[in-house]
């Protein structure tokens, strides 16, 4: 691997679904033409935060391998991924990306001992360091703060979601990967516990280089340990940027809406305006121009024609009129 | 073996259909096995008075052919649960591969299965097995019969046993084994079979009684081998006897009682026995013992 | 003015199994009291019994869950009842009239296979059997206006709604009869902020319009901090701690109360946040005395002993901690 390739190069990638009926059979781009990519140099925490179903989980699993793009390419270390096909490069490449799922109550067979995972994942893939298969099960569980003392012999339903969570980390850890995907790690997790997983993934970041792809809701945990953060809006990545200009001011309508939506842990900031929200879902997917037009308040009659590009602006991308070549001179500021 | 002799304890304590089950199992075992220390051959007869209605001597009668009821129908028992048991375990090995790989694969290899599956779905088997068996009933020993009928009983559990695992390979548990590089086969074996096994049990004692029901249809019409001594093949003769207008009732009587104590009994074992398999009932079980441990 | 008085509430999860007995704990001794005109806010962490207490204040109890102990007192209309004393038609008569439970998954009143107008139809029906069809045309589209939602919807399937759409059109439903208490069980869990916000509006705006009682249950502690009048912490089975919205959030009393409110992230502020060490108990097993203690950084030897009672301490302020009631026991 080159100095500068990047660690994950996502172009264009885009992923259709047939919904509806046999009579009203309608595809919607529930990944509509997305670009990204994550660097190798350094690690970074990136957010994909936004609207329910505006293709999160769908983008996470093709980056997974789990969901086949319909267009486009994923690049992973400078290699297709869909070219992918004997056990070897499986393994190669799962040694490299790994998941951590939303449920932690889920993610374990609930009749299997837990430590059966960590074995399994130890012996299926060789060690970058050396040391026995005991050795780096503990070394990886010391990282998110367990020991094996404490799990030998345990079934999922008697650990806390918290530690259930904490042993998906390591049990991912185990195979040493540069990127962790997690899709809504932490909303099954209760409140006196999220920290200490939102916590881990900062660790994990800071002090052993591991990129991760973390997938929230919670705009306040994705503030407190991203770096990046991207913002989607049905399909599209609609404002992508570095969380605290992102979040501190942020410029896409949606974005700004989002923004303003979040309940914040205190009395004094109750919101009163009412908002518009979205009726029906399909009729959304299948406009043309921009697909915010019908909710956005400062929307310009090119909104509803044409899809507007992603445009730089202040360190940041967003896809939008009022900050792309037309629009520039009215609103942008 | 211990794990499961505390099952069979467990439940035989705590679930009185499960009790019955195995009482009235044991008997039927017992009474099949009584036939190694029988005096009577199977083959030999007017060894004792024919026609004969139950007493001391004969617990059972005897027939118009001068045997023994009592130690004929060991031997006819025995060969009917043999052959139920390896019918129903060649259709489990046919429907769990099936249903497994299927639901597993997917795609093509899928699709595939599943024309070959609903073709053996709808195939009418009744007709089928007749035409079969007027061809080749003279040759066909228990073994084979046994392979020709389990041919036809795994289609419709192969069908359930991958709606299952549709379901559940699409669960994050499946994904964490994947990506924890196990191979498919031992992701099939180890973490969707015990979900499975509640249907498998319940399938595979539901097909027991399917087989030898279908053993006592064939015989009953002269489709079998005659001459093997079987539950089926007891009602055959007697019928070829006019047993009941004549009057020797016991010859029909005894193989249709024990035959149904046998069905009720695995009946009532398919259903206490699919409610303690039942993955949520484990669970619940597992946290029960648990707190009653530390309590 | 009081409508729901719940006393020394006890339910349990009874289980026996193969010979194994199990007791879940999940209602232990909750007492609250409930007036008109408030929105009160049932905040605690998943499997504290959130769910069970709405569960038996609907009265729907059904086995394994049991009643042990205590009473749900309904003052409706002048009319008192016990909820776990009346009988399946008074029952029958309340529900939805006057009292509405809306769950996160209330999508499910909807029939998939119909559509809106013609769900709302059966629902109406079902409860005022002698409406004619252009009063109920009516009364819904007037019901639908007043709560801001469009009267397109109810020429829609359901499938064909956003899933915010269908969630409030849901609670639309649950309370067209203007019910008196309204139940909502974590009503915006699994919807984006955005959408959250609207549910959340229209809840408010029902409550604003019929000046009935929400109880709103969630552990979103944002959502508590928005629209909540009063605030119940719950823990493991039992109430830990209540007040206002402006006091539980600004002066926390309760150790555990601390704790969480300390630990919420906040939107440009990056300093570091640690969780409560340990874990919430299992309900099957729950510590003796405080059921906080295990994890709690001032515990004295009195509170693996002693249960402490849920005591008020200032006005409109109730606590359930050795640190609090002792020391108030000194001054008074
Ligand atoms: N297998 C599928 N078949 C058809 N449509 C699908 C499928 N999976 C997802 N979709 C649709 O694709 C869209 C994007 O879904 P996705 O789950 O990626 O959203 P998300 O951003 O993760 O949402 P959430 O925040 O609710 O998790 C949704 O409209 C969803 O209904
Ligand atoms: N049907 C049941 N049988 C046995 N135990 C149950 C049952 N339903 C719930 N429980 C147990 O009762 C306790 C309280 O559950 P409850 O659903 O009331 O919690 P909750 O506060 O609503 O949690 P959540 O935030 O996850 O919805 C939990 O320990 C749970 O495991
Ligand atoms: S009663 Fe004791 S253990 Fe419980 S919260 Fe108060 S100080 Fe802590
Ligand atoms: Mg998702
Ligand atoms: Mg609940």
């Amino acid at each position: 691997m080159s100095r500068n390739q990047p660690l994950l190069d996502i172009h264009n990638i885009t992923k259709l679904y047939s919904v509806g009926g046999w009579l009203s059979r309608n595809k919607i781009a529930a990944v509509a033409d997305v670009s990204l990519s994550m660097l190798a140099e350094e690690p970074e925490i990136l957010t994909l935060a936004g609207e329910s179903g505006s293709g999160k989980t769908t983008l996470a699993r093709m980056v997974l391998r789990l969901v086949e793009p319909t267009l486009g390419r994923i690049l992973y270390k400078g290699r297709d991924i869909t070219s992918i096909r004997t056990r070897k490069e499986q393994i190669e490449f799962m040694q490299d990306i790994q998941p951590i799922f939303q449920n932690p109550f889920e993610a374990f067979n609930p009749l299997k001992k837990l430590e059966s995972y960590l074995f399994e994942t130890a012996k299926n893939y060789d060690s970058r360091e050396n040391g026995s298969i005991e050795d780096r099960i503990e070394s990886a569980l010391n990282l998110v703060g367990l020991s094996m003392r404490e799990i030998r012999g345990r079934y999922p339903h008697e650990l806390s979601g918290g530690q259930l969570q904490r042993v998906s980390v390591a049990r991912a850890l185990i195979a040493s990967p540069s990127l962790l995907v997690a899709d809504e790690p932490v909303s099954m997790i209760d409140a006196s516990l999220r920290m200490s997983i939102v916590n881990l993934f900062k660790d994990l970041k800071d002090r052993h280089n591991v990129s991760i792809i973390y997938i929230t809701h919670d705009l306040a945990t994705a503030y407190y340990i991203s770096d990046r953060i991207a913002i989607m809006q049905r399909g599209h990545i609609v404002e992508i940027g570095p969380v605290k200009k992102v979040l501190a001011e942020p410029f896409h309508p949606y974005t700004r809406l989002l923004r303003e939506s979040i309940l914040e842990p205190n009395s004094e900031t109750a919101w009163d305006e009412e908002i518009t929200l979205s009726t029906i879902e399909t009729k959304e997917f299948a406009r043309q121009g921009c697909k915010f037009a019908n909710r956005c308040d400062s929307r310009l009659p090119i909104c509803e024609e044409t899809e507007p590009p992603l445009s730089f602006v202040d360190g940041r991308e967003v896809k939008c009129w009022l900050y792309g070549v037309q629009g520039k001179h009215d609103t942008a500021s | 073996m211990r794990g499961f002799l505390r099952v069979v304890a467990d439940l035989y304590r705590s679930d009185p259909r499960c009790r019955f089950a195995f009482t009235a199992i044991s008997i039927v075992i017992m009474f099949a096995l009584m036939s190694f220390v029988s005096p009577q051959d199977p083959g030999s007869s007017y060894y004792a008075p024919p026609n004969q209605p139950p007493s001391v001597a004969h617990p059972f009668g005897t027939n118009s052919r001068g045997q023994d009821m009592f130690w004929f129908l060991t031997f006819a028992v025995r060969n009917s649960l043999v052959f139920g048991v390896i019918t129903a375990i060649l259709s489990r090995i046919i429907a769990i591969s099936i249903g497994l790989i299927a639901g597993y694969k997917g795609g093509i290899i899928d699709r595939i299965m599943m024309v070959i599956n609903d073709s053996f779905v709808v195939l009418p088997v009744l007709p089928l097995l007749i035409l079969i068996n007027f061809i080749i009933r003279e040759q066909m020993s228990i073994l084979q019969l046994a392979m020709v009928i389990a041919a036809f009983g795994w289609a419709w559990d192969a069908r359930l046993i991958r709606s299952q695992v549709l379901s559940l390979k699409e669960r994050e548990f499946t994904y964490t084994s994947v990506f924890s590089g196990t191979k498919t086969s031992s992701i099939l074996i180890s973490e969707h079979l015990p979900f499975v096994m509640p249907i498998v049990l319940s399938t595979t004692i539901n097909n027991l009684l399917w087989a030898i029901g279908m053993e006592v249809t064939l015989a009953v019409l002269g489709l079998s081998n005659i001459g093997i001594p079987t539950i089926g093949t007891t009602i055959y003769w007697a019928n070829q006897h006019q047993a009941l207008i004549s009057g020797v009732w016991w010859w029909i009587a005894a193989p249709v009682a024990i035959s149904v104590l046998l069905f009720v009994a695995l009946y009532l074992l398919v259903v206490g026995l699919g409610a303690y398999l039942d993955p949520r009932t484990r669970l619940q079980r597992m946290k029960g013992v648990l707190s009653d441990e530390r309590a | 003015m009081s409508v729901l008085r719940i006393q020394n509430l006890q339910a349990y999860y009874q289980s026996t199994l193969y010979g194994v007995t199990r007791n879940v704990k999940a209602v232990d001794g909750v007492s609250l009291d409930l007036r008109a005109n408030e929105i009160y806010g049932i905040a605690g962490e998943s499997s504290c019994g959130k769910t069970s207490l709405i569960k038996v204040v609907f009265g729907a109890i059904k086995p394994p869950l049991t009643i042990i102990g205590g009473r749900v007192l309904y003052q409706i209309n002048d009319r008192d009842f016990d909820i776990t004393q009346t009988n399946d038609e008074t029952l029958r008569q309340m529900r939805w009239k006057q009292v509405s439970y809306i769950l996160q998954g209330s999508m499910s009143l909807l029939n998939p296979v119909r559509r809106v107008r013609k769900t709302f139809w059966d629902f109406t029906k079902a409860h005022e059997p002698v409406i004619e069809p252009e009063k109920f045309e009516a009364t819904t589209r007037e019901h639908l206006n007043r709560l801001g939602l469009p009267a397109e919807v109810l020429d829609s399937y359901p499938h064909q709604l956003s899933g915010g759409m269908k969630q409030r059109v849901a609670i639309a439903l649950a309370t067209i009869f203007q019910p008196k208490v309204i139940l909502a069980d974590e009503p915006t869990t699994a919807l984006d902020v955005v959408v959250q916000r609207g549910v959340l509006q229209l809840l408010r705006r029902i409550q604003q319009e019929t000046k009935n009682t929400l109880v709103i249950v969630t552990h979103d502690m944002g959502i508590h901090a928005n629209i909540a009048d009063r605030v119940g912490i719950m823990y493991a089975g039992r109430i830990v701690e209540e007040g206002t919205v402006k006091h539980i959030f600004s002066e926390p009393r309760h150790p555990y109360t601390k704790h969480l409110i300390q630990s919420l992230p906040k939107i440009g502020d990056k300093s570091k946040r640690q969780s409560i060490p340990g874990a919430p108990p299992n309900l099957a097993d729950p510590p003796a005395g405080c059921r906080f203690h295990p994890r709690c950084p001032y515990a004295k030897p009195i509170c693996s002993v002693q249960t402490p009672e849920l005591s008020p301490i200032q006005d409109e302020r109730r606590v359930a901690c050795f640190l609090l009631t002792k020391e108030n026991a000194h001054v008074s």
